[in-house]
C-alpha cells in the first residue's frame, strides 16, 4: 500500500498556498514551468497503464526504472511522478543535452586510512553501488569522463576526509564519485559543494560489511548554480551508514539520496537540513530500500523557507520488501515557513510488503512561524529579531548537532545566521 | 513604589462585521504591593484588558491611557513593555517549536535585565523555582510549552513570573483548567513572587476559588467592558454566593 500525502498542519490555508501560480494546496499540480502541465495524471501512469514505459507500475517504488543507458530513459516532460515538482526549464539542460563542460574541481583533505584516486569510468568500482534511476543521472553517468574514488581502508579507524568540489563555471557538466568504506572501517566524509556550477552528479557509496560511515553532503553553491545529484548507498551486512544533507545554496538543487540494504543487521540514518530563500528550488527525494531482514532506518529532514517563491520539495520513499522481516523504520519531514510566498511540499511514502516488522512510521509537518509565537516571545522581553532567530536556530539545530564535525557545525550555524540576517533586510 | 495607571481605556477589535468595542472606559490604578482581582462573567472584557496591557496586536486602543510610573505604555512595543516590568501570564500559553525552555528562559531573562544572569545563580534559581512549582526537571530540555498539558503550561507561566520578577504581574485566568492541587501549587508560586520582590498583581478570574489562595486587596467586577462595582475582599465573598446575575440583570 502506498500512502501519499502532502501534509500541512494546522493553519493550512495560511501556508502560502496560492503564492506560486499553478500550485494547489494538494501539491497535485505540476510545476507551472513545465510544458503541457496537466493536473490529471502523469505520462508515467498513462504509459504504465498500457504496459509501456518501464513495464512496471510506478505505484510501487520497486518498479522504478534503473539503467546505465541514457536511451532507456524517455525524454522528460515534467509530468513524471519523480519530476512533477521540478521546474525543468531551470535544469540548465541537464535532462536534454550532453553535459560536456568542465566538472567541478575536486580537492581533498585526508587523514590516515583514506586514499583518493582519479580513475576511468571503466574502473571496476564504478557501478559497484549505484545505478541511475532517472534521465539526468543517466545523462551524467554517461557524460562523466572520469571518476573520483575515495577509499577508507579495511579496519581503518577514525578516518576523516573532506572533498571540496569547486564549480568550474556554468557550462553543464557531469561528475562521478565513488566512496568505498572497506570492511570494518570507520570514518566520516564531507563533500563540500561550492562555487558556481551546472552539474549532474552521481555519487556511489559502498558501505561494506561491518563498516561505519558518515557522509555529509553540503550544498553551499553560489546563487546561480544548478545541481542534480544522485547519491546512492549500498549498505552491507552489519554496516552503519549515516547520510547528512545540508542544502543552502544554488538556484535549483535536486538531490536523490538512497540507501539500499544489501545485508542483514545494517543500519541507515538519513538526515537533512535545507534553507530556501526567495526563488530557490531545493528538492530532496529519498529512498530507503529494505531488501534485507533485520535492518534499521531512520530519516529526518528539516527545512526552513523564506521569501517569495522559495520552494522546497521533500519526498521520502521507504520500501519494506517481503523478505525484510524484522525491519524497524521511521521517516519524518518538518518544515518551518518563515514568510509569505514560500511553499513546502512534503510527501512521505511508506510501502510495506510484510507484516513481520518491528516498526514503520512516517510523519510530516509544515508549520509557520506565526504572530502568536512572536507575541509570546516578545511579551517576555525578547525583541523580534532575536525571537525569530531563536526559533529558526533551534529548529535547525537538531540536524546540525548530528554532524559531529565541530568546524562544519560552526560554519553551518554561521550560515543560518547569515540567512536569517538576509530576511531582516 | 511603582504605579500602573489605566485611565478611561476604550479598546475595540476588528471583526467581520466591523469594529467592535470591548472595553468601554476602564479606569484602574494598581500600586506595587497590592493585589487586585478582576472578576466578571465571560465576555465582559477581562482578558481584553490583560492582552491590551501586554500589547497584543489584535486589540486597538481607541482612547484612554495606560502609564507605568508616568511612562506611556501604549507607545511601547510588546518587548519594551516586558522590559519595563509588565508580565502577562497567559490564559493560553503558546507552543514555540525548536526553542528549549532553558534557552528561552535565559534569553528572556537576559533581555529583561539587560545583561546575562550569572550562570551559577541562574541555574540554581531555575532549578529551585521549578521544584517549588513541582515541574519535572526534564522540562528544561523540552521545547517551550510543546506537548505540555494545560496545567503544565500554567505552571510554566508562573515559573517565568518567579524568575523574571516583574513590577506588575497580570494573571489572565491562570486558575482555569487547574485541579485543586495544581491551583494550590500555582497560587503559592504567585505568593512567593509577591513576597520575594515588590510586585503588584492583577488577577483576572471568573471564579472565586483562586481567591482562597491569593488574597486580593481590591476586587473589581467587570460587566460589559466597564467596572460595574469595586470593593474589598468581601465583594468576592458576595459574588461567591450571588454570582453575576445581579449585574447582568442590571445590564439587561
Amino acid at each position: 500500500m502506498t500512502d501519499t500525502a502532502t501534509a500541512f498542519s494546522g493553519e493550512k490555508a495560511r501556508i502560502g498556498a496560492p503564492a506560486i501560480a499553478g500550485f494547489t494546496e494538494e501539491g497535485e499540480n505540476l510545476s507551472p514551468l513545465n510544458e503541457d502541465s496537466s493536473p490529471l495524471g502523469g505520462d508515467a501512469s498513462k504509459a504504465h497503464s498500457h504496459g509501456a514505459g518501464a513495464g512496471v507500475p510506478d505505484s510501487s517504488r520497486a518498479g522504478r526504472l534503473t539503467s546505465y543507458r541514457l536511451e532507456d530513459f524517455k525524454a522528460l516532460t515534467g509530468r513524471e511522478e519523480d519530476w512533477r515538482f521540478t521546474p525543468l526549464k531551470r535544469l540548465g539542460g541537464l535532462h536534454k543535452n550532453v553535459p560536456a563542460g568542465a566538472a567541478p574541481i575536486v580537492t581533498s583533505e585526508l587523514s590516515d586510512g583514506a586514499t583518493v584516486e582519479t580513475v576511468g569510468m571503466d574502473d571496476v568500482r564504478v557501478g559497484s553501488a549505484g545505478i541511475p534511476e532517472d534521465r539526468v543521472a543517466a545523462n551524467g553517468w554517461n557524460a562523466a569522463k572520469e571518476a573520483t574514488v575515495l577509499t577508507l581502508g579495511a579496519n581503518a579507524e577514525n578516518v576523516k576526509a573532506t572533498l571540496t568540489l569547486t564549480g568550474a563555471g556554468l557550462e553543464a557538466s557531469a561528475q562521478h564519485m565513488v566512496i568505498v568504506a572497506e570492511p570494518n572501517s570507520r570514518g566520516l566524509v564531507v563533500i563540500d559543494h561550492v562555487g558556481s556550477a551546472v552539474v549532474a552528479e552521481n555519487i556511489e557509496i559502498d558501505v561494506q560489511d561491518g563498516a561505519d560511515l558518515t557522509v555529509v553532503s553540503v550544498q553551499a553553491w553560489e546563487d546561480d548554480s544548478i545541481h542534480a545529484s544522485s547519491q546512492q548507498a549500498k549498505v552491507s551486512k552489519d554496516a552503519q551508514f549515516k547520510h547528512i544533507v545540508v542544502t543552502f545554496g544554488g538556484d535549483l538543487v535536486r538531490l536523490t539520496p538512497s540507501a539500499r540494504f544489501a545485508g542483514t543487521g545494517a543500519k541507515a540514518e538519513m538526515f537533512g537540513l535545507y534553507f530556501a530563500d526567495a526563488g530557490q528550488h531545493l528538492e530532496h527525494r529519498l529512498f530507503v530500500d529494505h531488501a534485507q531482514p533485520r535492518c534499521t532506518s531512520n530519516v529526518l529532514y528539516k527545512g526552513a523557507l523564506q521569501g517569495k517563491d522559495a520552494h522546497t520539495v521533500w519526498v521520502g520513499d521507504v520500501l519494506i520488501r517481503k523478505e525484510a522481516e524484522g525491519t524497524d523504520s521511521y521517516e519524518a519531514n518538518r518544515n518551518l515557513v518563515l514568510t509569505d510566498g514560500a511553499r513546502a511540499d512534503s510527501v512521505p511514502n511508506l510501502e510495506i510488503e510484510t507484516g513481520l516488522i518491528e516498526g514503520a512510521g512516517h510523519a510530516s509537518t509544515t508549520g509557520r512561524f506565526d504572530d502568536q509565537h512572536l507575541f509570546y516571545l516578545m511579551s517576555r522581553g525578547i525583541d523580534e529579531k532575536t525571537a525569530r532567530r531563536l526559533v529558526v536556530r533551534g529548529f535547525l539545530n537538531e540536524i546540525i548537532q548530528k554532524i559531529g564535525v565541530e568546524e562544519l557545525q560552526t560554519r553551518l550555524n554561521e550560515t543560518v545566521e547569515a540567512e536569517l540576517a538576509a530576511t531582516e533586510n | 513604589m511603582s504605579t500602573l495607571e489605566i485611565k478611561d481605556l476604550h479598546v475595540s477589535i476588528d471583526t467581520e462585521q466591523g469594529s467592535k468595542e470591548i472595553l468601554k472606559g476602564v479606569t484602574l490604578t494598581i500600586n506595587t504591593g497590592e493585589t487586585h482581582a478582576i472578576m466578571g462573567p465571560n465576555g465582559s472584557g477581562k482578558s481584553t484588558l490583560a492582552s491590551t496591557i501586554a500589547g497584543h496586536p489584535r486589540y486597538n486602543v481607541t482612547s484612554g491611557t495606560i502609564t507605568l510610573d508616568g511612562e506611556d505604555v501604549l507607545a511601547m512595543s510588546v518587548d519594551a513593555r516586558a522590559r519595563a516590568g509588565l508580565f502577562l501570564a497567559m490564559q493560553y500559553p503558546v507552543e514555540v517549536p525548536g526553542v528549549t525552555m532553558t534557552n528561552f528562559l535565559r534569553t528572556a531573562k537576559t533581555a529583561i535585565d539587560g545583561e546575562a544572569p550569572s550562570l551559577r545563580h541562574w541555574t540554581k534559581d531555575v532549578k529551585s523555582a521549578m521544584a517549588g512549582l513541582k515541574i519535572d526537571a526534564d522540562f528544561a530540555g523540552r521545547n517551550v510549552n510543546e506537548g505540555f498539558s494545560g496545567g503544565e503550561k500554567k505552571r510554566v507561566e508562573i515559573l517565568q513570573l518567579e524568575l523574571f520578577k516583574p513590577k506588575f504581574a497580570i494573571l489572565d485566568e491562570t486558575d482555569s483548567g487547574l485541579d485543586v492541587d495544581a491551583l494550590k501549587v500555582v497560587s503559592e508560586g504567585v505568593n512567593r513572587a509577591a513576597e520575594g520582590h515588590e510586585m503588584g498583581t492583577l488577577l483576572i478570574t471568573h471564579y472565586t476559588r483562586i481567591l482562597r489562595y491569593i488574597k486580593p486587596d481590591f476586587v473589581h467586577v467587570f460587566v460589559d467592558g466597564r467596572v460595574a462595582e469595586q470593593g474589598g475582599p468581601d465583594l468576592a465573598d458576595r459574588l461567591e454566593e450571588e454570582g453575576y446575575d445581579r449585574f447582568l440583570a442590571v445590564g439587561a
